[in-house]
């Protein structure tokens, strides 16, 4: 039972293996190249443990940021947590002494992984998400660790690896559109976000997306009650949804 | 270099991110209200909607050797994933697809 449990979060967790050690390959040549070696990848992929924070962490940390700086910096990079948080909050509710490092290590992929609410077993939920979670900083130190390593010895142009990254959230975006039966969530956050990156630019059009796409949300919220009121009498409501409610319901 | 600067930004960043990761657990108590159940139903898909666009945001639509590259490889991405529902394989070779257009062909 043990054994089954790991070997299901492990599998669960192999999609974000490759991501994790390529980006946290190019995050430890690039921080080396900035002059801080093995022990400062270690200790970032350790404590931060966020992706895009730590790429923007290289150049603040090179610019010789202030503290204030590098706060609000970070909250407008990582504001989009807040939201994979709020979507988990009655999940990991009753997670107990998994829940401090649950809600530590949800990052963008690990969230992509666990936000379906699919598990192999109800009573070894929360142990598998911990798994999951686990092995995924694991990949991510592991990489962090190993470009550090490798420096610029490596035989090969990476030129273009940072598509990994937005291969693995387009990868998710699809496979949620297959599961799902109401396209009008994912639909919301494409056209809102890219709404706002018309209007705002590309570095500043997060937190207004972010703010649009719950407002929008919100008010087509009675929509989405009728249209599963309908389904469900009609019996057309997908697996996805079904697996969620009944995990809702135990 | 002076160990100790470094290390306090390394240590905001820790800090702000785990308090924007932990801060919807400590406000929200006791039964999720309805309206947060809502939202945690429907964030999902929007949120991985608005980060496809975040990873793509540096992309100029008006310059062919970043459009083409970015297009076909995301195309790659959602046509194997349709077909083989496996995301690392769709991941890996989107990717590929990527390096080799902007590494050899652009």
């Amino acid at each position: 039972m043990d054994h089954h449990i790991v070997r299901q979060a492990f599998l669960r967790s192999v999609p974000v293996m490759a991501g994790y050690i390529v980006l946290g390959i190019g995050f430890g040549i690039l921080l080396r190249s900035a002059g801080y070696g093995v022990l400062w990848s270690l200790a970032m992929s350790v404590c931060i443990y966020a992706g895009s924070m730590q790429y923007v962490g290289v150049s603040l940390l090179a610019g010789g940021a202030s503290v204030i700086t590098t706060a609000l910096t970070t909250v407008m990079v990582n504001a989009r947590h807040l939201f994979y948080s709020i979507s988990m909050v009655d999940r990991y509710k009753d997670a107990g002494r998994y829940k401090p490092y649950l809600i530590f290590a949800l990052t963008d992929e690990t969230y992509s992984l666990l936000s379906d609410g699919n598990v192999p077993s109800q009573e070894e939920a929360h142990r598998y998400r911990f798994l999951v979670s686990l092995f995924d900083q694991s990949y991510w130190v592991t990489g962090c660790v190993l470009g550090s390593l490798l420096g610029a010895v490596l035989p090969f142009s990476t030129e273009g690896i940072e598509f990994s990254m937005t291969a693995l959230f387009i990868a998710s975006y699809t496979e949620q559109w297959i599961t799902a039966h109401d396209h009008i969530p994912a639909l919301t956050g494409l056209f809102c976000t890219l709404l706002c990156l018309v209007v705002f630019g590309p570095s500043r059009f997060l937190i207004p997306a972010m703010l649009m796409i719950t407002l929008v949300l919100t008010l087509l919220r009675g929509r989405t009650a009728r249209e599963l009121t309908r389904d469900l009498t009609q019996g057309t409501v997908s697996c996805a949804s079904t697996g969620e409610s009944e995990e809702e319901a135990s | 270099m002076s160990i100790l600067r470094p290390a306090i930004l390394v240590a905001v960043m820790s800090a702000v991110t785990i308090l924007l990761r932990a801060l919807p657990f400590l406000l929200i108590r006791g039964e999720t209200p309805p309206y947060i159940a809502y939202l945690g139903r429907v964030l999902p898909p929007a949120i991985i909607g608005m980060l496809v666009i975040y990873c793509l945001k540096d992309v100029q639509p008006g310059d062919p050797a970043q459009l083409v590259p970015a297009v076909l490889g995301a195309a790659a991405v959602v046509a194997l994933q349709a077909w083989k529902r496996n995301s690392l394989l769709s991941i890996l070779a989107g990717t590929l697809v990527y390096m080799v257009l902007v590494q050899a062909v652009f």
